[in-house]
Order: C-alpha cells, then sequence, then structure tokens
C-alpha cells in the first residue's frame, strides 16, 4: 500500500514538473467535435503546431458532436470559462455570428495580431459562408465540405451504364430505370436539410431566404415554400413509389449504409464522407457533381460549403490572441492545408493549398478527392455564396420532420412546405426578437 | 406541574445533530435542482440570447407561443400515451413476474437474480440494447418482425413502429426495478393471512385480488409514482440512443423537445418554458396521486 502511494506520489511530482517546466509557453485551447479519425488528425495539427515554435502550446479538446460542442462553448462562456477557439458547425454559424462580443472575427484577429489578412486568398466558396453582414469574416473556415453524388461502378457496369447522371432528368429517364432493372434502388441521400434544400437553391442560384439569404439582416424569411421545391419533392415522393428513390429516416448513417452495402446505387453524400466509404465499400465506386435540373437552369452554380469554421472566443488576452493568430496562419500554410484535405477528404480553403494539391499529381491518382472543389469553385451566382439564419438548427429539424412526414406518407408536398415556411419563420422570428 | 415543562424542554433543545445529517441531501437538492429550477422558472419569462449577452422581459410570450404551437400540442399527446402504457407495462409484467416466482417453490433463487440483474441497466444502455436488437443492419427484431413481408416494420420512418422499440426498451429497462419492490412487497404479506384466505377460497384469481392486491397496494401506490417520473422524464436516455438523429416525426417526448430546442437549438427561453410546464405538471401528477390515491391504500 505504501508503495501503490509513493508511485502515485512519483507521477504526481513528475506531472507538476514536467507542466512546471513548460509554463513559459501560452496555453491555447481548442474546442472541437471531431470524433474517431477526424480527432486523431485533428489532434496530430495541434502537435505540428506545438512543435513548430515554442511560445504557445495548443491543446484540442473534444466536446462531443457539433452541437455538443457549441452547447458546451456557449455554458462556458456564460461561466466566464470559454476556451480560446471553438468548432462551430454551419447551421449554428447566425448563432455566433450575431452574438456581438462573443467573438473576435478571424479577419480583425490576423490583422490586428498576425500577419494580415486577404480574402482572395480563400476559395470563393468559403469567402462569405461564415461573415457578418458587414462582409468581415468572422469565422476561419476549417473542416469544410459539399454535397457529391457517390456512385457505385460496378452497379452502373451490371446496368449497362458508364456515366452518372449530370441533371435529375437524365436521373430518371435513362439512369434510375437501368438500375432498377438491374436490381438495385437507384438513389439515397443523407441529408435532406442540407442537400435536397439549402444546396437545391445554391446549385440551381435560387434565392434561399429575403435579406440576400440572411446575410443583410435579422429579419429575413425563409423561400422554401417554392415552385422548383415543390416539384424537386414531389418527383421524389414519384420516385419513392417508382422504387428510384428510397428514403431510410432522417439519420445520416441509416442512408449511408444500404450504399456501402451495395444495395442503393448511388448515394448523395459529403465530399467529407469519402474516406470512411473507402474503408466500408467493397466495390469501387466514382464521385460527380451534385445533379441539377435542366428545366430550372442551363447555368448550374456552384454548391454551399458545408462542415463547420474555427471561432476565437472573446475575452482574453493579447498574449493568447497572438498565439490564435498564429495558429490560424499555421492552419492556412498550404502545407498543412494539403495535409487536412489528403487525410479527411475535407476540401482546401485556400487557392495556394489547392494549387499544392494539384501540382503534386494527388489528384491525377484520386481524381474522385478533386469533386469536391471543384464543385465549390463552379461560377458563383447571386444566391449561391452561402446562407445566415438564425436558430437554423431547429430549421431543421422542422424542415427533418415535415420531410418525416412527408416520405412516410402521412402528407402531401404541399401541406409539407407550408408547415416549413410557417414552423421556419416562426423560428427566424423568435430569432429577431432575441438578437435584436 | 412537569408536563409543560417537559414539552418546553423537548420542543426547545433539539440536537443539532440531525441538521447536520440531512445537509449533505439539502445541499445536493438545493444545488442541482432547486437552483437550477428557479433559474428555468426566471429564463421562461426572457428571450435571452444563448451567450447571455442581451436579454429582455417578455412576460408570458414564451408559453403563449408553446401553446399556440401545434406541434407541442401533438407532442403533449403521444406523451400521456407513452407514459400510460410505460408505467402500465412496466408495473404489470414486474406483477405477474413477481407473482410467479413468489409462487414457486423450486429454482425460486435460480429466477431472482435472472430477473434483477437489468436493474443495473442505464437508460442509455436499455437504449443501445434496443437500437442493436432493431438495427436494420443487424437487428434480430427487425429481421423477425419484417419476415415475409415487403418492409412493414420500418422505425426510422414510421411513428408507431418507432413507438414500439422505445416502449420495449423503457420498459424492460424498468421491470427488474419493479419486480425487486413487487418481490420484497409479496414477501412481507404475512404467510398466516394468506393461509387463513386460503382456507376461506380456492380460488386463487380472487384470493389475489381481494387479499394479496390490497396488501400489495403501498408498494404498488410507490412504484407507480416512480414509474410515471421515469417515464416522462428518464425516458429521455432511451430515446436519444437509440435515435442519436432524432426520432421519426411523431415520436418524441416532451423532454426530448426540450433538449432538441434548448441543447440542440440553443433556445434558452422556450426551453426553459417548456421544462416549468413539464415540472408543473409533474407537480401536479404527484399531488393528484397523494391526494386521491393513496387514500385507498392501507398500511398495514
Amino acid at each position: 500500500m505504501f508503495k501503490q502511494l509513493m508511485s502515485v506520489a512519483t507521477i504526481l511530482a513528475a506531472t507538476t514538473a514536467y507542466a512546471g517546466g513548460h509554463s513559459a509557453a501560452t496555453e491555447i485551447t481548442l474546442w472541437h467535435a471531431m470524433g474517431g479519425q477526424l480527432g486523431e488528425i485533428t489532434n496530430e495539427l495541434a502537435n505540428r503546431f506545438n512543435a513548430s515554435q515554442s511560445d504557445y502550446k495548443l491543446t484540442p479538446v473534444y466536446k462531443g458532436g457539433y452541437e455538443d460542442t457549441m452547447t458546451a462553448g456557449i455554458a462556458a462562456f456564460r461561466a466566464k470559462q470559454q476556451p480560446h477557439v471553438i468548432q462551430i458547425f454551419d447551421a449554428g454559424a447566425a448563432t455566433i455570428i450575431n452574438a456581438k462580443g462573443a467573438v473576435l472575427p478571424v479577419e480583425d484577429l490576423l490583422n490586428q495580431y498576425g500577419v494580415g489578412f486577404d480574402a482572395n486568398n480563400y476559395i470563393a466558396g468559403v469567402r462569405n459562408f461564415y461573415a457578418d453582414n458587414a462582409g468581415t469574416m468572422v469565422g476561419m473556415p476549417f473542416n469544410s465540405s459539399t454535397p457529391v453524388l457517390y456512385y457505385n461502378k460496378e452497379a452502373f457496369t451490371k446496368a449497362g451504364l458508364t456515366l452518372p447522371p449530370a441533371t435529375w432528368e437524365d436521373f430518371e429517364t435513362r439512369v434510375a430505370p437501368a438500375l432498377k432493372k438491374a436490381g438495385y434502388v437507384a438513389l439515397a441521400q443523407s441529408h435532406t436539410p442540407w442537400i435536397f434544400s439549402e444546396n437545391f437553391h445554391s446549385r440551381h442560384n435560387l434565392q434561399m431566404a429575403t435579406a440576400n439569404n440572411g446575410f443583410g439582416g435579422l429579419n429575413a424569411e425563409i423561400l422554401y415554400n417554392n415552385p422548383a421545391m415543390q416539384t424537386h419533392f414531389q418527383k421524389l415522393v414519384d420516385w419513392q413509389k417508382e422504387g428510384f428513390y428510397k428514403y431510410y429516416g432522417r439519420a445520416w448513417g441509416d442512408n449511408q449504409a444500404p450504399f456501402a452495402a451495395g444495395e442503393v446505387a448511388m448515394w448523395l453524400g459529403s465530399s467529407g464522407s469519402f474516406g470512411g466509404l473507402k474503408q466500408a465499400a467493397k466495390f469501387e465506386f466514382g464521385t460527380t457533381y451534385l445533379p441539377y435540373w435542366a428545366a430550372i437552369t442551363n447555368e448550374p452554380t456552384g454548391t454551399f460549403i458545408g462542415g463547420a469554421a474555427l471561432f476565437a472566443m472573446s475575452g482574453h488576452d493579447k498574449k493568447a490572441y497572438e498565439g490564435v493568430a498564429k495558429f490560424f496562419e499555421f492552419l492556412t500554410n498550404p502545407e498543412i492545408q494539403f495535409y487536412w484535405h489528403r487525410e479527411t477528404g475535407y476540401v482546401p480553403i485556400t487557392n495556394a493549398s489547392y494549387e499544392l494539391a494539384k501540382s503534386s499529381g494527388y489528384y491525377k491518382e484520386n481524381p474522385d478527392a478533386e469533386v469536391g472543389i471543384q464543385q465549390l469553385n463552379l461560377p458563383v451566382g447571386d444566391w449561391s455564396k452561402g446562407y445566415q439564419l438564425g436558430f437554423y438548427v431547429q430549421v431543421r429539424e422542422v424542415m427533418y420532420g415535415e420531410y418525416d412526414k412527408l416520405f412516410s406518407g402521412q402528407q402531401d408536398v404541399k401541406t409539407t412546405f407550408a408547415n416549413i415556411e410557417k414552423g421556419g419563420n416562426e423560428l427566424l422570428r423568435r430569432f429577431e426578437k432575441t438578437y435584436q | 406541574m412537569p408536563q409543560p415543562a417537559l414539552m418546553k424542554r423537548v420542543q426547545f433543545s433539539h440536537s443539532p445533530i440531525p441538521y447536520l445529517f440531512v445537509l449533505p441531501q439539502i445541499l445536493i437538492i438545493g444545488v442541482f435542482f432547486l437552483w437550477p429550477s428557479l433559474e428555468a422558472f426566471r429564463l421562461s419569462f426572457f428571450l435571452e440570447d444563448p451567450w447571455g449577452l442581451s436579454n429582455q422581459f417578455v412576460w408570458f410570450e414564451n408559453y403563449i407561443t408553446i401553446f399556440e404551437d401545434p406541434d407541442y400540442q401533438s407532442v403533449f399527446g403521444s406523451t400521456v400515451v407513452f407514459s400510460v402504457v410505460v408505467t402500465f407495462l412496466s408495473i404489470g409484467i414486474a406483477l405477474l413476474l413477481a407473482v410467479k416466482v413468489d409462487g414457486l417453490l423450486r429454482f425460486s433463487m435460480q429466477y431472482r437474480p435472472l430477473l434483477t440483474w437489468a436493474y443495473a441497466v442505464a437508460p442509455a444502455v436499455a437504449g443501445l440494447v434496443a437500437r442493436f436488437l432493431y438495427s436494420p443492419q443487424i437487428g434480430p427484431l427487425y429481421d423477425w418482425l419484417n419476415a415475409g413481408t415487403d418492409g412493414w416494420f420500418e422505425p426510422r420512418l414510421d411513428p408507431m413502429d418507432a413507438w414500439l422499440v422505445l416502449i420495449s426498451g423503457s420498459v424492460w429497462k424498468q421491470i427488474s426495478v419493479n419486480f425487486i419492490f413487487i418481490l420484497a412487497g409479496l414477501q412481507a404479506i404475512p404467510r398466516t393471512v394468506l393461509e387463513a384466505a386460503l382456507l376461506d377460497n380456492p380460488n386463487g384469481g380472487r384470493r389475489f385480488l381481494s387479499i394479496t392486491l390490497p396488501l400489495l397496494a403501498p408498494t404498488l401506490f410507490f412504484l407507480l409514482v416512480i414509474n410515471i417520473s421515469y417515464a416522462v422524464f428518464e425516458t429521455f436516455g432511451v430515446i436519444d440512443t437509440v435515435y442519436p438523429f432524432g426520432p421519426p416525426a411523431g415520436a418524441e417526448t416532451l423532454v426530448y423537445k426540450v433538449y432538441v430546442d434548448g441543447f440542440k437549438g440553443a433556445d434558452l427561453g422556450g426551453s426553459s418554458a417548456q421544462s416549468v410546464i413539464l415540472m408543473v405538471i409533474v407537480l401536479a401528477l404527484t399531488m393528484i396521486q397523494f391526494k386521491y390515491i393513496e387514500k385507498r391504500v392501507h398500511y398495514t
């Protein structure tokens, strides 16, 4: 017993000495939502940053899913125990960007404490998404992804097909019937609000919300209840009856699994799903752009950037902010961006890093890895820059619920969108009142 | 007159030690229950941004929004049905099992631990078990229920099927707790009474209804109170683990909605108002139970 106590004491003394030895470095904490393999790569980023200099020590802390991380950050901020940097996802962006005084915008941070900031260094798709209504970039895009179409090449060969569908018309007349004949469900999709609603508008350059998609002010109203959406979802319901499309509920994995198992021939998911699918699927698959309706547009635009960004929280001292600025600069380093892109499948966010990935020959070996970033670099339309809507996590909940009811046959398309419009706008009004 | 003097002494010179003993409990209740409840009550009258940077007093607006929300009304209705079904089944099945085990002459000692081990299972673990059993990819129950049909059972989509999963998971976890209490209650019934009853009436069912059940009533009443609050509150763990992305539309309970609006959606005022409503409901239920049902319970 005495021996055990002694060894515990030794360990404690050693740890204290160790921590003491590093007390010269300023501690920076990063709260993130990157679990599993992504978490390991995030830790590796921190290790590399810490090894690259000795003034600052970055400690990444995994806080659970996106929502858990945001909630933890909110609770910590209220208790004045906030971390230096927090990762907030796309749907939560308005919650943090509109909270005046909760964060130090990345643009100001880099101008004040770092080497400066130039928006033109970033690829088009990420410049606007995490900006406030004055155009100042508030969040530092971290893990950026976008929806793409994955297709099972074996299934395509069996069905006598080679090319994946570029348009939904093509899907309906050529691809889906052939796949059905070959014994496959043609299509599944993992995030109805993100892929079939938000990015549906971006891809067709359709306005998604008033007040400049919400960037123009808190008085925005969603415009989901429009003919294009109604037609698209009516088609989905028809395809569901035909056996072309199957809705496996709202959970991401439940829709991805049948594709990985080879029951479903095409799946709409995230460009960031590439690495995971590569491990799970026992067949060769390809990636391509999110299809569009030729009936709506002949000049399809790019998609929104999804994923999450890093925010520097307010209430810290100058020394700490210098460290955060250093870390953000480190993250935009082309080598680091390329590493992150290669290991995770998330897209590179600066032009320099994209160029590096191209010149390295990475895309020659892995053409599918480039699809996400190519799609983000498609012509930018007025309505493909992004959106910023309050309580959007709950707006998405409303959409999930209404889509559940639609695809389980409990209600029709008209009711679905009327309910989404009503429920969504009530939440937006509530947000406007809360933040005014 | 020594009597009043004695009473006075008894009244005013309590030792402080008993208070010390209950102090930790009172502190825990104060810090982890009373304070958060009061804070929820306060917040329910405000519209406050989640970061606490600004707020405004809005009187009963949060409550009005909730009561005008048709979605809330339907969740309310399904929570009531869910809670009644879960409470009824958990107590009912446990009662049946306990009576059967109590009547056993042999192997009773072997059955007891088998029926009670699930007591140690947390709601979240029960949820995980249900999730695996009903999983479309690996769940045997999913396959059996769908055997010979064209996707008849679809708990990812159909709210009724989702309720089946949630109810069975919640009930399974709770049966063993109830079983322990009921078995203990049964064994506390004096054998002499039961033997006397046996002489009067050989009909087992009749004896159970007029002798055993009334004598078991204090236990059952206690379990009723405990199980209703389990069904309303604690089943959250089951729901959240079976459906980490949320159950299909129409299969949420009130507590789950509080979580979605408060924790996922960061709407503090709205979700606080919802929790206050929940608190009031459970308080009212408990009071009704004590006022009306307990009157019919006879303690021996």
